[in-house]
């Protein structure tokens, strides 16, 4: 067991790219998901429900309960969880069904 | 005299218990599942008198289209979802739109409302319609409910017994119906039972020696994400559906006929029918089949081809040979009376059948002939 | 081409069948929706496997799999499932349909959640979040987390969490574990080292592993800040007074897990209710469903783990391959190995459901407004409302008169709950029935309406989260970089 405790545990991943958020840049690493790197930047939600406009963000995190939906470069309802982050994509807070229906 | 059991927590059932109440009648319902557990929870909530040619279900449509509106007042209609959004016929042809237009004429003969528009207009009226249509007609008396909630709403204060099998219809010396025997043994006394078993509606029946030939006419929707919140103006205003609509409803052909029927919701998202096919009960969802919903609502409102279905459902229509419900005195067993075999049209039938029933059983004059739904008539 | 086996699900369980059947000389097509194999199991961002148990036993079968003639599709996602006589049709979003004359589903789970007041609160997830965050993009799920609900599933969690540097501040379960000692010859050696270890490096850190716990509330303004933790009784309730106040950045929360098999009852497979309150296929011990030439392992045919999954899987092979009049990929002694160890496994799992039951008493800590279905916003209100006033009696009922289950996710998160608050409230037990509602769904992924008439345009890239399917080769093992198209 002695061994274990030195092995050096992995820290995150180090962010080698930007992507947009609401028009601020969010850093993230290769094989993140949106989601992820969110979450790492400190967004905790990024929609509001159609109902009654409550924050939502991740829940699930494997792409079952659609609460993470996001709008990406202009596509709404984007899993967050299961979408790829990739360089210069512009991710944008999705109010309820979004807009462009 | 003791009271009336109603066999059928269905939109019919109900109706029929709404206005037995109201004609003071003790009322008992008996249903094997749940409320509204059989077609009424499997369709669109249609109210249409636009896809009726002149004849006794027109003229039943229209008594019950005006039924509905008060029955909605009574309701509310925020909570049965009350939309008088009336219907959009749309013609993909110049014949089509000839076809349409001869039908309309008959129709406001009839006493329907309705008025003729050109391709131009039918894109103001509904935007987001497919361009290069021929035109259509608007019928502002068509309306939407949502049938699960006008069910339950609808049953509010009457005695309501879920898992309940009718077994056995029981009789007097003369024949006459006394009374109802459930599955757990129990007899309920009756001094009438109305037959409003939807679907299964020769069961009953047959049991009284009476044959009604009804049989399931199986159809399926799709449901997709939702378009908009409650606050929002609906991509699609009306119910909108192609002049072949009508056709497939009155045809006789058991192979899978569709045509688009297509609206959206109170909650935001949009139904997108319809088919019909008799194939007994089988409940596998054939691939081709949504298929072709499919494509027909892409056709019409092109902004479709990206929005996402969520789920589909299914359900059988109590289809009559003729096309005309049942509902009337049983020919054999005073005392019995049916009210089933409505087809697609059981929500918006649901309030005249209703008010039909109730009136024969309390010796009233129904405001419609019902002479021409008789149960005799299948001898 | 009719494949002779088409495995649904790239996890343990689908993974094993398909390098199995496809060693013993069958044509296989393996369809995962995940751009990675592994499940949920062995989900993982590099090759390293580092924080992974039995990533060698991963490692052997992806090698095994991209030695073979198997064709691995990923990405793929199945939205509807049909027979073909004398197989099956599978629908892949963006891609031809699959035709096989045997099909296995092997989907398996997701995790399984009850309401509480707050739970819609950011920063609430579940411990298969937390998982997935870490595991798959090495991001933490909080600085001060808190772990609850039931199962075994919450210690690797809170472990995984401490090794990435968080703060744990308390695992919470609501069974009692002590229990497993009532049938201690269903435990091996090498479960109770796991657990031990886990439970050893939790207690080396100072962090409370508090059993008959749950967590009934959480609150905070935006996103969760604290949650409130009560001791339960005998009969699952919460103990009056007993709730203290915890403070935390995040909360991963479950109890236990579902499975996912709107797939097979499309077909017809017949199910059945298991003890963990789940509905599950029926399947005999070779996986064999009520549906000739329809298959299941793994957790669709009962929750049982990792382990169980891998048995399972190679079992269905075993039948496949003889059913294609190829020669058993196993030697009698090595099947009633496998079927040896199916049976002990299948033992712990019985118990282990027993151990993590949800607390019984779980509906007393609804308030009118803690929502049921999240997809929809309807809240406890609206579901007791139709069941007393509105005399709903089944689940199907409620849904039709509430909306639940009928949002996003298709009541893959609010199901189970729903269905056991129609039965509470009905004064009856959980049926079968309940549960089904929830768990058909004749179209299995949300697919656009141009793709369900056939109209094979692929969704452009990020639509529906996924860059969707991809034929796998040997050497295309690679992780995507940010310079992929």
């Amino acid at each position: 067991m002695s061994g274990r405790s030195r092995r050096r545990r992995p820290g995150p991943p180090a962010p080698t790219f930007t992507f947009q958020f609401d028009g601020r840049p969010v850093p993230a690493a290769p094989g993140q998901t949106v989601a992820a790197a969110l979450w790492a930047a400190g967004v905790r939600s990024w929609r509001t429900t159609r109902v009654t406009g409550a924050p939502r963000g991740l829940f699930c995190g494997i792409g079952v309960c659609f609460d993470c939906l996001v709008t990406i470069d202009g596509t709404r309802n984007v899993r967050a969880c299961l979408a790829p982050a990739r360089a210069g994509m512009r991710v944008t807070t999705q109010v309820g069904v979004g807009d462009d229906v | 005299m003791t009271g009336v059991v109603v066999v059928g927590a269905g939109i019919v059932g109900a109706a029929c218990a709404w206005y037995l109440a109201r004609a003071g009648v003790e009322v008992t319902v008996l249903e094997r599942d749940t409320v509204a557990g059989g077609t009424s929870s499997a369709g669109e909530g249609n109210i249409l008198v636009s896809d009726k040619p002149p004849g006794p279900v027109l003229e039943l449509a229209l008594w019950s289209r005006r039924l509905w509106q008060d029955v909605a007042g009574e309701l509310g209609p925020a909570a049965i979802e009350w939309e008088p959004k009336g219907g959009l016929v749309v013609a993909e042809s110049p014949s089509d739109l000839d076809r349409v237009h001869r039908l309309v004429e008959r129709q406001r003969a009839a006493g329907v409302v309705a008025t003729e528009l050109s391709a131009d207009q039918l894109s103001q009226v509904e935007p987001r319609l497919a361009s290069g249509l021929a035109g259509g007609a608007f019928f502002p008396q068509d309306a939407q409910v949502q049938p699960m909630l006008a069910t339950a709403y609808l049953l509010k204060g009457v005695e309501v017994r879920t898992g309940t099998e009718v077994r056995e219809l029981r009789t007097g010396p003369s024949g006459e119906v006394t009374g109802v025997r459930t599955a757990d043994g129990t007899v309920v006394p009756a001094a009438a039972v109305v037959n409003a078993t939807g679907v299964a509606g020769a069961d009953l029946a047959a049991q009284a020696g009476t044959r009604l030939p009804i049989e399931p006419r199986r159809g399926f929707i799709l449901v997709t994400e939702p378009l908009r919140g409650a606050r929002e103006p609906a991509p699609i205003r009306h119910k909108v559906y192609t002049a072949g609509y009508a056709d497939a409803v009155a045809s006789d052909d058991p192979g899978v006929q569709t045509a688009a029927v297509i609206e959206c919701t109170r909650a935001g998202t949009v139904l997108i029918g319809s088919s019909r096919e008799r194939r007994g009960f089988d409940d596998a969802y054939p691939v081709p089949v949504l298929r072709r919903l499919a494509a027909q609502a892409v056709a019409l409102f092109p902004f479709l081809a990206r929005v996402r279905v969520l789920r589909a459902f299914h359900g059988f229509r109590p289809y009559t040979p003729d096309h005309l419900p049942v509902i009337g005195p049983d020919p054999r067993m005073p005392g019995l009376w049916h009210a089933c075999g409505h087809e697609g049209a059981g929500i918006g039938l649901a309030p005249a059948t209703g008010a039909m029933i109730a009136a024969m059983i309390t010796g009233g004059a129904p405001a419609v002939d019902p002479a021409p739904f008789s149960p005799a008539r299948f001898r | 081409m009719t494949y002779d086996l088409a495995v649904v699900g790239a996890g343990p369980a689908g993974l094993a069948a398909a390098v199995t059947a496809a060693q013993a000389g069958c044509r296989v097509a393996l369809l995962d929706a995940a751009p990675h194999l592994g499940g949920q199991f062995w989900r993982h961002r590099d090759s390293s496997g580092a924080g992974h148990r039995a990533w060698s036993v991963f490692a052997t079968l992806r090698a095994a799999l991209l030695d073979s003639d198997v064709d691995y599709h990923a990405g793929a996602a199945v939205w509807a499932a049909e027979a073909d006589p004398p197989g099956f049709v599978l629908h892949v979003e963006g891609m031809a349909p699959v035709v096989a004359r045997h099909v296995l589903f092997a989907t398996g789970t997701h995790d399984r959640s009850l309401p509480f007041p707050g739970w819609d609160l950011p920063g609430v997830v579940t411990p298969g979040a937390a998982q997935a965050l870490l595991k798959g993009s090495g991001v933490p799920v909080g600085r001060r987390v808190v772990v609850a609900g039931a199962g075994p599933f919450l210690l690797p969690v809170a472990v995984g969490l401490l090794s990435a540097g968080v703060q744990v501040v308390g695992v919470y379960e609501a069974g009692n574990p002590w229990r497993y000692l009532y049938r201690p010859w269903v435990l091996t050696a090498a479960r109770l080292r796991e657990a031990a270890g886990y439970l050893a490096r939790l207690a080396r850190r100072g962090v409370p592993y508090r059993t008959r716990h749950a967590v009934v509330a959480a609150r905070g303004t935006g996103a969760v800040s604290e949650v409130e933790v009560a001791r339960l009784d005998r009969h699952g309730r919460p103990v009056a007074g007993s709730a203290r106040t915890v403070a935390c950045d995040a909360l991963a929360i479950g109890y236990g897990f579902t499975p996912q098999i709107e797939l097979p009852l499309a077909l017809g497979c017949a199910t059945r209710l298991d003890v963990d309150g789940n509905l599950v296929l029926e399947a005999d011990l070779a996986g064999r469903t009520s549906v000739a030439g329809v298959f299941a392992a793994g957790e669709v045919t009962g929750v049982g783990g990792a382990s169980l999954a891998l048995v399972e899987g190679r079992l269905v092979a075993a039948v496949v391959a003889l059913a294609c009049g190829r020669p058993s990929p196993f030697t009698e002694l090595e099947l009633s190995r496998l079927l040896s160890r199916r049976s002990a496994e299948r033992r712990f799992a019985a118990l282990m459901h027993q151990v993590h039951a949800p607390p019984a008493g779980w509906v007393s800590w609804l308030d009118d407004r803690t929502p049921v279905c999240r997809c929809e916003e309807v809240p406890y209100a609206a579901v007791r409302a139709a069941v007393t006033q509105l005399r709903a009696t089944t689940g199907r009922a409620v849904k039709g008169l509430c909306r639940t289950g009928m949002g996003w996710c298709q009541g893959r998160v609010c199901g189970h709950a729903t269905a056991a608050l129609t039965a509470h409230l009905c004064g009856r037990d959980l049926g079968p029935a309940d549960l089904e509602t929830f768990a058909r769904r004749p179209v299995a992924q949300p697919v656009t309406l141009a793709t369900l008439a056939g109209e094979g345009r692929p969704d452009r890239f990020p639509d529906g989260g996924r860059p969707g399917p991809q034929r796998v080769r040997p050497g295309d093992v690679s992780p995507r970089t940010s310079a992929d198209p």
